[in-house]
């Protein structure tokens, strides 16, 4: 390796172990979507019958799409800007886009851990008393109409201060020592709380009855594009994939590291935990609608609904319902963090990379700003619509748009992907074939641009949730175009002088050729 | 629960605990190579 591409990587942290690198990229693909997303999915989608797509689409296209975004951290060794610049002259820009939908993501995302915690010490009293709902958005969010205000809520705003203090002192501590601990300790934990609280769901009135509306199959759904749309989308939003986290994660771990073993365990990994997911949620819906005399389509539902509705309901029903309040909302906190800081990592990796700054100026210049931001957006009475319309429009056309452009770009513009699979095939314990370049280029993109433009014509068709228009042009819309210009922009700045910015694999074994022939 | 609702959650345990299973299986008789010392994040 040459004294710039050794000195680069001295510089930038890794992970002491594969092991403990799978832990952090598991911590980063189990998230909230996990819990609050695919349960709901699976059920409104075929229910038992759902696994069948939902496995095709883990296959041909979750699996793949990880495998390329390890191929691409692992071989150019970078933040998703950097490794986009060694691939490619050209390429750069899909990296700071990249970052940017992290930098936007981590802002509103934080907001939800702050109140999932909030929520852990409301089970120990049910502080939210017969009407969850109305304590939701009145006593505790204390929703105004919709707008962007500067009403702080203190309930809100505290948790959410002291969300950020802990991720920037774990961010921090660096790549080992911060990010590397943190998951060692909270996957495990997260594990045995979630299975803690199935077991104690398992044991309520009516979950037979939830377990058997979840896995009851519909085989006719098959027969149907958006069962399809549906395990293709939930595959590619729950594995962090195509946004710069599995880049940046994979460009911290050793050289010769088998990345399509460690990938294939982080993608069942994934897919087991939102099994487990379903049936402790499904088990608890059941009960739900036990107590309530009526039927669980009735009172199945997801997202913040399912977390800070539904499950307080429960909570208020059930025998031990402050310890299943404590256990899932303590899941929701362990899941939500571990995912946040992989997210947050995305943008202080290409900070560090471009800048040459060190890891604590890096997570400063970035943390603050970013938790600044998101204080002042989410923290006060307009927070909620804020959330809602920034995630809906980032996650649609931000993340997938930016998968689509950067598999294309790999595949067809810069030709990558053969070299890709060649590193892959090195030293992975498991050999992908040139059907794996297909599935990249063809299938996959062809999947996820079904579903953008899906999206993009019910988006232009009816505003959504009838939020106000300037509101949805500017933090939705907007937001979506911005990270997009100012990615682009972003690669104006030039690189550090003392910045690699070449194949670091070629400059290696050009070493290594060097050495033997003297 | 019906016999073909507990069949489906059956199947979806095999496939994905029992993929994640010989996924663990595969790396651990898989060792590959470890760095010697892990870089400083300086």
């Amino acid at each position: 390796m040459s004294t710039a591409s050794e000195h680069t990587e001295k510089h930038r942290g890794a992970f002491s172990s594969r092991k403990v690198f799978i832990l952090a990229a598991i911590g980063s693909a189990v998230g909230l979507g996990n819990i609050w997303r695919f349960p709901y999915v699976a059920y409104e989608n075929g229910g038992g019958a759902f696994i069948l797509p939902y496995l095709v689409a883990l296959l041909t296209a979750g699996l793949p799409f990880l495998l390329l975004d390890y191929g691409l951290g692992h071989r150019y060794r970078g933040s998703a800007p950097l490794s986009f610049r060694r691939a490619h002259r050209a390429g750069e820009g899909l990296g700071w886009w990249q970052v940017g939908i992290c930098f936007v993501i981590a802002v509103y995302y934080a907001a939800v851990i702050a109140w999932a915690a909030r929520y852990t010490l409301f089970s120990l009293d049910k502080a939210w008393g017969s009407d969850p709902e109305g304590f939701l958005f009145g006593s505790y969010l204390q929703a105004g109409d919709p707008g962007i205000g500067l009403d702080f809520v203190t309930g809100v705003t505290v948790p959410l201060v002291l969300v950020w203090v802990a991720v920037l002192v774990i961010m921090a501590l660096g790549v080992q020592k911060g990010i590397g601990a943190t998951s060692v300790v909270f996957i495990p934990v997260l594990l045995l709380a979630f299975a803690a609280l199935v077991v104690v769901a398992l044991t309520l009135d009516g979950a037979t009855a939830g377990l058997d509306a979840l896995f009851t199959p519909d085989w006719d759904a098959l027969t149907e594009t958006s069962v399809w749309i549906a395990a293709f989308g939930q595959i590619f939003f729950s594995l962090s994939i195509g946004f710069g986290i599995m880049i940046t994660y994979a460009s911290y771990v050793g050289r010769r590291s088998d990345m399509t073993g460690s990938g294939l365990v982080v993608g069942f990994a994934n897919s087991g935990f939102e099994l487990l997911a379903g049936i402790g949620v499904f088990a608890a819906l059941g009960f739900m609608a036990a107590s309530a005399g009526t039927t669980v389509d009735q009172v199945a539902s997801d997202g913040l609904g399912l977390a800070f509705i539904a499950f307080p309901t429960i909570i208020n029903e059930a025998p031990a319902g402050a310890l299943i309040g404590v256990l899932f909302f303590g899941s929701l906190v362990l899941a939500g963090v571990t995912s946040l800081i992989s997210v947050i990592e995305v943008v202080i990796s290409g900070v560090r990379d471009k800048f040459e700054m060190t890891r604590v100026g890096a997570s400063m210049a970035v943390g603050v700003p970013a938790a600044l931001i998101s204080i002042v957006l989410l923290g006060t009475t307009t927070g909620i619509y804020v959330l809602d319309i920034v995630d809906h429009f980032i996650n649609r056309f931000g993340i997938l748009l930016v998968a689509v452009v950067s598999m294309l770009a790999l595949s067809w513009v810069f030709r990558k992907t053969a070299v890709l699979r060649g590193h892959l095939n090195r030293d992975g314990s498991i050999q992908i074939g040139t059907w794996w370049q297909w599935l990249i280029g063809l299938v996959t993109p062809a999947a996820l641009t079904f579903i953008l433009v899906k999206e993009l014509m019910a988006n232009i068709e009816t505003p959504y949730e009838g939020y106000p228009g300037w509101m949805l042009g500017t933090l939705g819309w907007g937001v979506a175009a911005a990270v997009i210009v100012l990615g682009f922009l972003a690669t104006l700045m030039p690189w550090r002088d003392e910045t690699f910015l070449d194949d670091p694999e070629e400059a290696h074994e050009a070493r290594e050729a060097r050495e033997g022939r003297y | 629960m019906s016999g073909t609702a507990i069949m489906m959650m059956l199947l979806a345990m095999a496939v994905l605990w029992g993929g994640l299973g010989f996924a663990i299986w595969n790396i651990t008789r898989y060792k590959g190579e470890e760095p010697e010392v892990f870089q400083r994040d300086l």
